[in-house]
């Protein structure tokens, strides 16, 4: 054992998490997605896909009203700017506890219930606080405009430090480092690793078992003298802080809050990313957030002459159908691909891309050693 | 006074009287039967024992605390493990983490978030469960998932995981229900083996073979009435209870 307290596979999967995550720039752009503002986006996103899986990847409750929380943590970063400093840590700070606060109370709430209903109730939480933060709610919010910055906001500990940004409107800085461009997303990258070894903790842990014993059998946990509840309550409040905490980031990065980020689609893709990527595994959500992050860049930035060129090869008439065919599936729509993708991914790959890996690890393990293998792999007793 | 009593426990669904006035005093360290025909009532009086119903009237007091409208998990930290009729067992996870399970729940109490120390640091309470599947012949599929286990496999898993909690007293409802006949021995040897070491046990059972081979006394449970309670031998020539319990037949 070693100071981190992690198993030897643990800990080389964590180096190479860490490496991966900071060459990041340089891995992805051959993809074509080695810019800030993208690299920004697949830390946040695995922040939030992370959380969401340690409540539905360990006790299986699926909530689907996470970006209540997501929401909730951006408006708390914005307010933090405006009242006290554009310093990112007091914003990522207050994000992730009002975050928790907020998951403390739904799901106080939505677990008396499990299944469906539990389903319905997160889903109905957030929708309503979506609802509020459109209407009475709007001095806190702002409404449609959503909140921003204003010259004349008081800035408390900015003012109080002698910080001042004089008549233009301050981007939030970590003394003096802008978090805009490669700062914040190493910044959001950093957040990123430490969240993912939480998790790799918490997944190694008593407490871990005890969650996937909540996915397993309720019953026998109940009999054996444990008391569900309060774990699915932790775990919810867990996910609900990684989601504040996400949702702050994205204040970070880009100091305005929007109500539209709490939309149910917003709670509908942190499933998606998490499903796609391997609910239940350790890096199987980072995977599903990036690659729907990917995709949805790549696809939506589609438009009729990018496709009228990629089809020029064929005769006119045929290039015009093909397009507009095409274009169904990209720019505005999509989302048609994603759902696709998705429908491909759980029928043929019901453990996610993470099962995918271990299929082609599987392939090439027997190939190079022979039956082996693949004999051992296969010893399910009947039942 | 035995270590669990039940006093004048009546029970009405609506119409049926499920248990009515029923007595029961269970001594510590004794295998106690309880066996009646189907809707005697059995599974209904364990249920009032464990928090899972609660009777309409009367009392049932386990070693000194009254379990009337205490949840289960409560009665479990109590020190009452219970067997189902079909075996209750963390499918998805391994043999060794479903012992491990209960074995944090008797160390740390019912809830307790200790997510910052790894399982693999343990050893404790992972000796303790190896040993407790040792004990029950399954320690060399400890990494499997529960799941695929057979049926035999899974109630021994099921009786490690209750055992590795040390209780004091064990509810067992139809053990052997729908099992193989080489299971149903092995269980057998198994649940006299726990007694042998003085683990006292409350059985709930159909099997003749099973209830005669194991239990110290018996209560003969009809129509919601305890309507005999002796020892075994007693019991086979109590005309009563053939009459009620066996239709007449000799055994």
């Amino acid at each position: 054992m070693n100071i981190l307290s992690l198993s030897r596979s643990d800990l080389i999967t964590l180096i190479c998490f860490i490496i991966a995550v900071l060459s990041g720039p340089v891995i992805l752009e051959p993809f074509g997605a080695g810019y800030p503002d993208l690299l920004q986006k697949f830390a946040i996103f695995g922040i939030f896909a992370i959380g969401f899986n340690i409540l539905f990847g360990l006790t299986g409750y699926l909530s689907f009203g996470h970006a209540a929380f997501l929401g909730v943590g951006s408006y708390t970063a914005v307010w933090t700017f405006k009242l006290l400093s554009m310093n990112p840590i007091p914003a990522i700070i207050f994000a992730t506890l009002v975050g928790g606060a907020f998951s403390v109370i739904i799901g106080y709430i939505s677990l008396r219930r499990s299944g469906i209903y539990f389903s319905i109730l997160t889903l109905a939480f957030a929708q309503m606080s979506y609802n509020l933060a459109y209407s009475v709610l709007t001095p806190i919010t702002n409404g449609e405009t959503g909140l921003q910055l204003a010259q004349s906001d008081p800035r408390a500990l900015d003012v109080a430090f002698g910080r001042d940004y004089g008549a233009v409107l301050p981007p939030s800085d970590l003394f003096g480092i802008e978090m805009t461009g490669y700062p914040g997303f190493y910044f959001c990258a950093t957040l990123l690793i430490i969240c993912f070894f939480i998790s790799m903790r918490i997944f190694r842990s008593p407490f871990g078992m005890m969650l996937r014993a909540v996915k397993s059998n309720q019953n026998r946990m109940n009999y054996t003298g444990l008391n569900t509840r309060p774990y699915a309550l932790a775990a919810f409040v867990i996910s609900g802080m990684f989601a504040g905490l996400a949702g702050g980031l994205l204040a970070v990065t880009d100091p305005l809050a929007g109500a539209e980020r709490m939309q149910w689609t917003a709670s509908g893709e942190v499933v998606l990313m998490t499903i796609l990527g391997g609910s239940g595994t350790l890096l199987g959500p980072v995977i599903g957030a990036g690659a729907i992050k990917y995709f949805e860049n790549i696809f939506s930035a589609f438009n009729e002459t990018i496709l009228l060129n990629a089809y020029s090869f064929l005769p006119e008439s045929l290039q015009h159908m093909m397009a507009s065919v095409s274009s169904l599936f990209v720019g505005e729509g999509w989302h048609l691909t994603l759902g696709a993708l998705f429908m491909l991914i759980v029928i043929f790959l019901p453990g996610g891309l993470m099962e995918g890996f271990r299929r082609i690890k599987g392939m090439i393990g027997r190939i190079g050693g022979g039956g082996d293998v693949s004999s051992k792999s296969e010893t399910a007793p009947a039942e | 006074m035995g270590i669990l009593t039940v006093n004048n426990v009546n029970k009405r669904f609506g119409g049926l009287k499920a248990l009515d006035d029923v007595n029961l005093d269970i001594h510590e360290g004794t295998v106690h039967a309880i066996i009646g025909p189907n809707g005697a009532g059995k599974s209904t009086l364990l249920n009032c024992f464990v928090g899972k119903l609660e009777p309409d009237t009367g009392s049932v007091v386990f070693d000194g605390t009254s379990l009337l409208g205490i949840p289960p998990h409560k009665i479990n930290q109590l020190g009452v493990s219970r067997v189902f009729q079909t075996p209750e067992i963390f499918g998805d996870l391994t043999l060794l983490e479903n012992v491990m399970i209960p074995a944090f729940a008797k160390r740390d109490g019912s809830f307790k978030v200790n997510g910052w120390s790894a399982v693999a640091n343990q050893s404790e309470v992972r000796d303790q469960a190896m040993v407790m599947l040792e004990d029950v012949n399954l320690a060399s599929k400890s990494k499997e998932t529960a799941g695929h286990l057979s049926r035999g496999d899974k109630r021994r898993l099921e009786l490690a995981m209750c055992l590795v909690q040390k209780p004091k007293l064990l509810l067992l409802d139809e053990p052997t229900a729908g099992m193989a006949r080489a299971d149903t021995n092995n269980t057998i040897d198994l649940m006299k083996t726990i007694a042998s070491k003085g683990v006292t046990m409350v059985v709930i059972e159909h099997d003749m073979h099973v209830v005669f081979s194991l239990a110290d006394r018996i209560s003969v449970l009809a129509q919601g009435h305890v309507i005999a309670e002796d020892i075994p031998d007693k019991i086979k020539g109590d005309p009563r209870v053939q009459e009620a319990y066996l239709g007449g037949a000799h055994l």
